[in-house]
């Protein structure tokens, strides 16, 4: 019999409000967008700061709010369940070319109505020139533009479009002070300056925006209170009647002033987290250590007898519910990126507290029990791992991990506390961390940590060294030398270098312009006045208003450059059974193998293109034999074919693989790894903080490995890069242990903008109160040995290929993507097959 | 001489092995076996001398000769997830017994570097070979496959008065012992014959647990491979419920008995 603790009955409430949340396909509404156009051309002669409060303020009460059937935590972001708002600020012309194909691309697709279409027709272009992405782009040198937008060396394209997020604001302040505590503190600030004071206007504006925020927010809630009321009285049933009158009382209540119960301190919580989400729309806004700021409230409730676990247990299953009614839509080649209408809402649960003590408690078992309850995306769960850590609560959550849907994601306090202090966050600080958005430790509530500034993939410079720096015909790397004249490995791996470092510096520049573009075109008062010392430095977070500032850009692909580079090592330099030359070449024509599906479309496209500019007449017949040669690659002599396989063959069959536990192979991935984290840490942000890596690319191995070439590791043009830090799909052949012990050897410290290791088990692997024991040890070994983060799924194979097959006997069939789980079905076709084809750990 | 330079032959070190014995484990299988089981899963693991096996339309070389000190570096890599989990090394087959002298240095090497030890084994061997590796094994874990000694022959090709005689004597040492019986459609699989193991497990000293393991067919392309022929083709896995009743009776023995490893 399995021994799990706090195993607590789901209310009937809680599938009725996920089947009414999947009833129907999300839809874009119109409403934010619509109010902020009008308050923003009502206020052009006004600081930035006070036009996006009087912004904030019009659509906070002008927006349509509604209250769902049956719910018990209020507050919706669209009038329909999972839709999503525009934020034109940021950018917005995507959106509209992308009108007619938003309802049936493959990854993340939405409903637009025509109505919708034409409102925002109408408003979108007061926008033109005045967006955030407008400042960004003009802010940055060409160069560093062009190998983003061209040259898809690395991508600052979050940030570039979007809103940052990224972010966990201090939840305990508004529980504990409400925002007419806020307000007080705001004005308290405000009553100290003088108006001499050199920078008291814009210290003054900004409290003043802190002001004007926060009352909104007040008389938002008030709406709902309003509207609660109204309901009730037209409600017949007795039940639902009392549960509207309280939710009008609890929305009169908080978050104006501080909850005094459980309930309300869950709506006030629910508020915080759908208001950072109007004011703008950045991903990865997330509530962080909810198991450590909720207790209080809980734990007085139930010694005073006013609660039960199981009413707690309801509340948080609703309030889970409502982390999945807000959505997000993205242009389509970021919603590749972030397939599977990501919100990276992490929410944390266990590890140390600020004195170093096991803070585990009633709630962080209730936090995975909900997770069990509403078996959905969000919120991103996470589970902090240290010595201390309760064996009962690693149960508890591996049994969560063995349902599939990839949730939770495991957490080493042992490395995060001192890497997080390497860039000089204090102890204390330090041991109270939290995740952001996929992977990223952050201390909460005193941080702006664009954790997300960027993803670098680290086969393009690779790619680089092959053609002396050049892509696309154009000069875009250092001149490192003719490739085939180079005489030593050493010569070879210098080169990769210094391509990479020059592109690492020309990325530092595209991620600071768009970091100064949100300083003065974004500002966020709102979200401000929930992180420390934004008040007391009386300016925002964008503009360095925070204690802690990091600008994070992540690199991925070290296990394909690792195994490409001992590739060439072995194969050229040591055995030389391959030139360089050869190398080169059978790079070029793809080891002899023609494109498939969409790259095939893609290439075709390209070659066309080229020979148009050329004054080549492109027609139907022209059209058809580029696509013939790119998909056969039948021009290529047969004995150069046969050639080019064989050294396929060579590099697969005799080479060393990282991943696999070999000592020498997986140092060298070490190497690799320093090569960027190493080269990123020299680099201070507009914010006055400094750079810090990570090493994980969310689900963008899949969409920028289409735009890579093929690799020496072996690896075919325009195929997924591997995902995370782990070993190429398919490459570790050793075993779970064997590839955590070859991942620990990376050093991950240095990499404190997280690291991601995805594992993919059978889930009979997890099978009883044994099979959890195990798999316990398994994390704890890995944990011991230093590495930073852990993540599985646990769906057979079977599955996923019926669920490609059958998508809808899957709609609600939940994976483990990188840093995030998602719908299955709503991923693209290449990202599910990607999935599919992690390697599987058995026994 | 030491015992690391003792030198045996195996043909596979599988990693992460979480059914048999403890925690988790890394199991060495060593080449060699005096029987020849009709449903064996590792058929590959029946000659002594090195094979060519055909795996996935490839041929593949089974079997090679390693020193005890060559193999520690690899058994000792997953050190860290024994501590946790109560782990530790597992040599199986073949048949153990037939390298005795290379079982007893490789589980003295083990002890050496801290590792709890178990063996799979059927004990059909010379119980002096048997003598010689109890001082440095924790756990036994023998297979009893049927009490009748003709059956017995039938479907292994040994007789099992060695194996029973043998396994009074393991259970008279201070090594945990634990019963196995792999369920086998058509050998074994009848309410009787469970009994009868479970009570002769039962009768054993010490032995606290009898453990029943469904016969599967993984192996059975490892026959193809091997150009042999696979006997037991027609036969299916027997069902959980098959198994639960089975369960039920091996329980009346007052062991504790579980489905599986």
């Amino acid at each position: 019999m399995e021994n799990i603790k706090f195993v607590l009955e789901k209310s009937a409430r809680i599938d009725k409000l996920i089947d009414d949340l999947y009833a129907k396909m999300p839809e874009i509404e119109s409403a934010r967008a619509l109010l902020i156009t009008e308050s923003y051309k009502q206020t052009e002669n006004m600081p930035t700061i006070k036009r996006r409060s009087a912004a904030f303020a019009h659509i906070l009460r002008n927006m349509p709010i509604v209250i769902r059937d049956k719910e018990l935590i209020v507050g919706s972001f669209t009038v329909g369940a999972r839709g999503c708002q525009v934020f034109p600020e940021f950018s917005y012309e995507w959106l509209v070319s992308e009108f007619e194909t938003i309802g049936t691309r493959s990854a993340d697709p939405y409903y637009i109505s025509e109505q919708t279409k034409a409102e925002l027709r109408e408003a979108l272009p007061y926008w033109k020139g005045k967006t955030n992405s407008d400042l960004a782009k003009a802010n940055m040198e060409p160069d560093a533009y062009e190998a983003f937008a061209t040259h898809n060396i690395y991508t600052p394209g979050n940030y570039f479009y979007n809103g940052v997020g990224h972010v966990n604001v201090n939840y305990k302040k508004v529980l504990e002070k409400g925002y007419h505590g806020i307000i007080s503190e705001a004005q308290a600030a405000l009553n100290k300056l003088e108006i001499t004071d050199a920078d008291y206007i814009n210290r003054s504006n900004f409290l003043c925006a802190v002001i004007e925020s926060c009352k909104a927010a007040i008389e938002f809630a008030h709406r709902y209170a309003e509207l609660a009321r109204e309901t009730a009285e037209k409600e017949s049933c007795p039940v639902r009647k009392a549960e509207l009158e309280r939710i009008a009382e609890n929305c009169m209540h908080v978050p104006e002033f501080p909850a005094s119960n459980f309930y309300e301190a869950c709506q006030s919580f629910w508020f915080i987290q759908l208001l950072i989400q109007i004011e703008s729309n950045g991903h990865s806004v997330s509530p962080g250590r909810f198991d450590q700021y909720m207790y209080p409230f809980y734990k007085k409730d139930l010694d005073a007898g006013k609660i039960t676990p199981e009413q707690a247990q309801e509340l948080i299953d609703c309030i889970w519910i409502k982390l999945n009614d807000i959505n997000k839509v993205r242009d389509w080649a970021s919603a590749e990126g972030f397939a599977g209408y990501g919100m990276f809402q992490n929410l944390i649960v266990g590890g140390q507290n600020q004195y170093g003590l096991d803070a585990t408690n009633d709630l962080s078992y209730m936090c995975i029990e909900a997770s069990m309850h509403v078996p959905l995306p969000q919120p991103s769960l996470s589970i902090r791992v240290w010595n201390g850590s309760p064996d009962s609560l690693m149960i508890k959550a591996a049994a969560l991990t063995r349902t599939g849907t990839g949730i939770p994601a495991y957490y080493n306090d042992e490395i995060i506390i001192p890497a997080i202090m390497s860039r000089g966050v204090s102890l204390e600080d330090a041991r109270d961390y939290s995740i952001i958005g996929c992977v990223e430790p952050q201390k909460g509530g005193k941080t702006d940590g664009w954790h997300d500034a960027a993803f670098f993939n680290m086969c393009r410079p690779l790619e680089l060294v092959f053609s002396n720096g050049v892509d696309k015909g154009v000069q875009i790397g250092p001149k490192t030398g003719d490739v085939t004249q180079m005489l030593t490995f050493d010569e070879f791996y210098n080169a990769y270098k210094k391509q990479q470092s020059h592109f690492i510096k020309l990325m530092v520049n595209a991620i600071n312009a768009v970091d100064l573009a949100h300083g003065e075109r974004c500002p966020l008062p709102f979200e401000s006045c929930m992180l420390d010392d934004c008040i007391g430095r009386g300016k925002s977070a964008q503009e360095g208003g925070a204690i802690y500032n990091f600008s994070g850009p992540q690199g991925f692909g070290i296990a394909n450059n690792t195994d490409a580079l001992l590739a060439v090592k072995q194969l050229v330099f040591e055995e030389e059974s391959v030139s360089m030359a050869e190398m080169r070449d059978a790079l070029k024509a793809n080891f002899g193998y023609g494109l498939t599906g969409a790259a095939a479309e893609r290439v075709t496209t390209e070659i066309a293109t080229e020979l148009a500019k050329e004054g080549i007449e492109i027609n139907d017949k022209v059209i058809r034999a580029i696509y013939d040669e790119v998909a056969t690659a039948k021009s290529i002599p047969a004995e150069k074919k046969e050639r080019y396989r064989e050294i396929k063959r060579l590099i697969e069959e005799t080479c060393p693989k990282y991943g696999n536990d070999i000592y020498e192979a997986d140092m060298f991935a070490r190497d690799v790894a320093n090569s960027y984290t190493k080269e990123v840490e020299k680099y201070k942000n507009p914010r006055g903080g400094v750079y810090q890596a990570g090493l994980y690319p969310v689900s963008a191995n899949v969409p920028l490995g289409a735009q890579t070439g093929a690799t020496p590791d072996g690896r075919l043009a325009y195929t997924p890069v591997a995902d995370g830090i782990g070993p190429a799909s398919g490459r570790d052949v050793k075993g779970p242990t064997a590839t955590a012990n070859s991942v620990a050897k990376l050093e991950q410290g240095v990499a404190s903008n997280g690291t991601l290791l995805n594992q993919k088990f059978h889930p009979s692997a997890l099978a009883g109160m044994s099979g959890l024991t195990k798999f316990v040890a398994l994390i704890r070994s890995y944990f011991d040995q230093k590495g930073m983060h852990m993540q599985f799924n646990v769906v057979s194979r079977e599955t996923l290929l019926d669920a490609q097959k059958n998508p809808e006997k899957y709609k609600t069939l939940v994976v483990r993507v990188a840093g995030y789980s998602a719908l299955f079905t709503s991923l693209s076709r290449s990202l599910q097959d990607d999935i599919i084809n992690r390697t599987e750990q058995g026994f | 001489m030491s015992v690391y330079n003792t030198k045996g032959r195996i043909f596979n070190i599988q990693r992460f092995s979480i059914h048999d014995g403890p925690g988790i484990r890394t199991i060495v299988f060593f080449k060699g076996c005096y029987m020849r089981c009709a449903w064996c899963c590792n058929p590959e693991s029946q000659e002594y001398d090195i094979q060519i096996m055909i795996e996935n339309g490839n041929d593949k070389i089974v079997g090679r000769d390693v020193t005890v000190g060559e193999l520690m570096p690899e058994l000792l890599s997953d050190m860290t997830y024994y501590r946790r989990s109560g782990g530790g090394i597992t040599l199986s087959g073949g048949e153990i017994l037939a390298q005795p002298d290379f079982a007893r240095d490789l589980l003295c090497a083990c002890k050496e570097n801290g590792l709890h030890t178990a063996v799979e084994s059927t004990g059909n061997a010379p119980f002096e070979n048997v003598e010689k590796i109890l001082p440095y094994l924790d756990l036994y874990l023998m297979d009893i496959k049927h009490m009748n000694s003709a059956k017995h022959k039938e479907y292994t090709c040994a007789p099992n008065e060695r194996i029973l005689e043998n396994a009074k004597k393991i259970a008279q040492s201070d090594v945990e012992l634990i019963i196995r019986t792999p369920v086998v459609p058509g050998f074994n699989n009848t309410e009787e014959e469970i009994r009868a193991i479970a009570q002769f497990a039962a009768s054993l000293k010490g032995v606290k647990e009898h453990h029943l393991l469904p016969y599967h067919r993984l192996g059975q392309d490892k026959y193809a491979g091997l150009d042999r022929n696979y006997a037991l083709k027609n036969i299916e896995p027997p069902s959980q419920e098959e198994m639960e009743t089975l369960l039920k009776v091996a329980q009346e023995s007052g062991l504790y008995c579980q489905i599986g490893g």
